[in-house]
């Protein structure tokens, strides 16, 4: 009875320990994110208070205002939405062509253009780079949309992970349709992708995040103001306001809130986008 | 897949076949030859060459960059940073990722909450992450000194003392990037079936020896993929440097990747960059292979 009584006590003690060092961490990794909205509403005097305050006595929306007169914060959210969007939707439609053809057409040569693709995931993106610019550079492509978009319409990833997907989907439902004379399109249209929203919400979500905040393409590719997206645009802003913290936060706060939101609505389709993507190895 | 005899490209549904097939493939390998496989080729064919993109020759110098590139002390400096950032973040990143998932395998209040929590750094942009670790790691008025010197440890000019720079774009990388592993974890856990911890339980076994015993040899596969993509990862790290430090002070933080983007779009210096790339790319290959082999024995081993 006693030594019952002093388990059940040492378990619920356990418990109530991993409970404190999970949310502690849990508040450790969420703490920068506070800190930088409860910064980028702070006034100057405040936000050079040492030691620091965590909450405003006054919130100064006004820096928000400033920081989208300091740098068009509009125009390169627009940029970021154009082009992550265009290449997420392109995506879709690529990989989606491919993995049909690696997943029900058979043709010859298909199994060793498929090894190729998988090999290519391998590349470092790093090692294209270079080339990719002076393909661009002998376009006449570079600092225009066309740079920042069109090397972003085709992946191997997402066409693998499509692929996967499609294996998945019995054959059954597709030989009723070419019974009844639909195309080969027509069945990947009307069958395969309906019911493949899963798969196609994953690799979604995950390559409009990549290239909303992809950093190093649009730093190579493009030069002009009016082309900038918003990392690269908040990147160069850092530059002229190196201290100018309430600013830095507020351009911050705008670069993440929007994609913070997007993945609490679409978590689910992120994560197992994460999960379906290490299996590929 | 389908075996004809001699040229299966006689029949004319063969050929319909054919036809079909790169129909649906035409948009991505038109992209993917134009920027990958003509790229992956023509980098190598420039790290034998010296350029400077906009002249019109390029001169052939055989293995001159790569030689260059080996003589360079600069370049080893570079390396050994990247290395000491690799074995920095994965083994924290790690460990972070197996605790938190760990525990959130377990019964736990809030568990939808937690997992947002510790996923949000990983989904954000790097560029704005590393804007608020620099407002943290500020000198005078960052949050990170004030909790050091609670602790009685003396200010750090984290960003601007070379001997510091390193670790502070360590302890970003893994609070950026251990999220992902998290899930990762996760998956590899609830893969365990459950029956092995209640025959463990039967016999009496303690949470040690179950986690010994069970959930660490049977997360193996799992564990090795991780490192192995985190190493691969964290060998490309660009974005936070670049905000961060931008490889300073005195070239203290200055990784690989950042070394070629210098070369190749500072000083142009093309062929030199594309040999770079390839030492790079041959690095890379050599992780990847070490995975395959490993998931090949398993493989071996389990059938």
């Amino acid at each position: 009875m006693i030594s019952n009584n002093s388990s059940r006590y040492f378990n619920i003690s356990k418990k109530v320990l991993m409970h404190v060092i999970i949310y502690a961490l849990a508040i450790v990794t969420v703490a920068p994110f506070i800190w930088m909205l409860l910064t980028s509403v702070k006034g100057m005097e405040e936000i050079f208070t040492y030691p620091p305050k965590w909450i405003p006595s006054e919130i100064h929306l006004e820096n928000y205002k400033e920081a989208f007169q300091a740098a068009p914060f509009g125009h390169y959210y627009l940029n970021s939405l154009a082009v992550a969007i265009t290449v997420t939707i392109g995506q879709l439609i690529t990989c989606s062509l491919a993995a049909y053809a690696f997943a029900r057409l058979e043709f010859w040569g298909r199994d060793v253009l498929f090894y190729i693709f998988l090999g290519t995931m391998m590349i470092p993106y790093q090692v294209t780079m270079i080339p990719s610019f002076m393909v661009l550079h002998w376009l006449g492509w570079v600092d225009t949309y066309k740079a920042l978009i069109v090397p972003g319409l085709a992946s191997a990833f997402g066409t693998f992970l499509l692929r996967q997907f499609f294996l998945t989907i019995p054959k059954e439902l597709e030989e009723a349709a070419y019974i009844d004379g639909c195309s080969r399109f027509k069945v990947l249209w009307r069958i395969i992708i309906p019911l493949s929203k899963p798969a196609l919400a994953s690799l979604g979500i995950f390559t409009f995040m990549a290239a909303f905040n992809n950093f190093m393409w649009p730093l190579i590719v493009t030069n002009s103001e009016a082309l900038r997206t918003v990392p690269l645009g908040l990147a160069i802003f850092r530059d002229r306001y190196l201290t100018d913290w309430d600013l830095l936060m507020a351009g911050s706060v705008t670069a993440t809130l929007p994609i913070l939101i997007v993945f609490f609505f679409a978590q689910k389709y992120f994560i197992k986008g994460i999960t379906l993507s290490g299996i590929k190895g | 897949m389908k075996q004809s005899a001699n040229n299966p490209l006689n029949s004319k549904k063969e050929r319909k076949n054919l036809y079909t097939g790169l129909a649906f493939l035409a948009p991505t390998l038109v992209i993917f030859t134009t920027f990958i496989l003509f790229p992956v080729f023509f980098s190598f064919f420039l790290s034998f060459h010296k350029w400077n993109m906009f002249s019109a020759n390029k001169s052939f110098i055989g293995l001159s960059n790569y030689i260059k590139l080996f003589s360079d002390p600069e370049f080893w400096r570079v390396l050994k940073h990247t290395v000491i950032y690799t074995f920095g973040t994965v083994p924290l990143n790690m460990l972070f990722a197996l605790l938190v998932a760990i525990v959130l395998n377990q019964k736990i209040a809030g568990k939808k909450f937690l997992r947002t929590a510790f996923f949000t750094p990983v989904i954000i942009s790097p560029v704005a992450a590393a804007l608020i670790w620099r407002w943290i790691y500020d000198p005078n008025l960052g949050l990170l000194n004030y909790f050091t010197g609670l602790l009685g440890i003396p200010a750090i000019n984290w960003l601007n003392d070379p001997s510091a720079a390193m670790f502070a774009i360590i302890i970003m990388g893994v609070w950026k990037t251990f999220g992902i592993n998290m899930v990762l974890f996760s998956a590899g856990l609830q893969a365990i079936p459950d029956s092995y911890y209640e025959a463990a339980d039967i016999d009496g076994a303690s949470t040690w020896s179950k986690f010994r015993h069970i959930t660490l040899p049977m997360l193996s596969p799992t564990t090795f993929f991780i490192m192995i993509m985190s190493m691969i990862s964290s060998f490309q790290v660009f974005d936070i440097v670049y905000v961060l430090t931008s490889g300073g002070p005195l070239g203290s933080t200055k990784v690989m990747v950042f070394y070629m983007y210098e070369k190749a779009f500072k000083f142009f210096e093309m062929g030199y960059a594309s040999a770079v790339a390839y030492i790079f790319f041959a690095i890379l290959a050599a992780l990847c292979l070490l995975q395959v082999k490993y998931m090949r024995t398993k493989i071996y081993e389990v059938t």
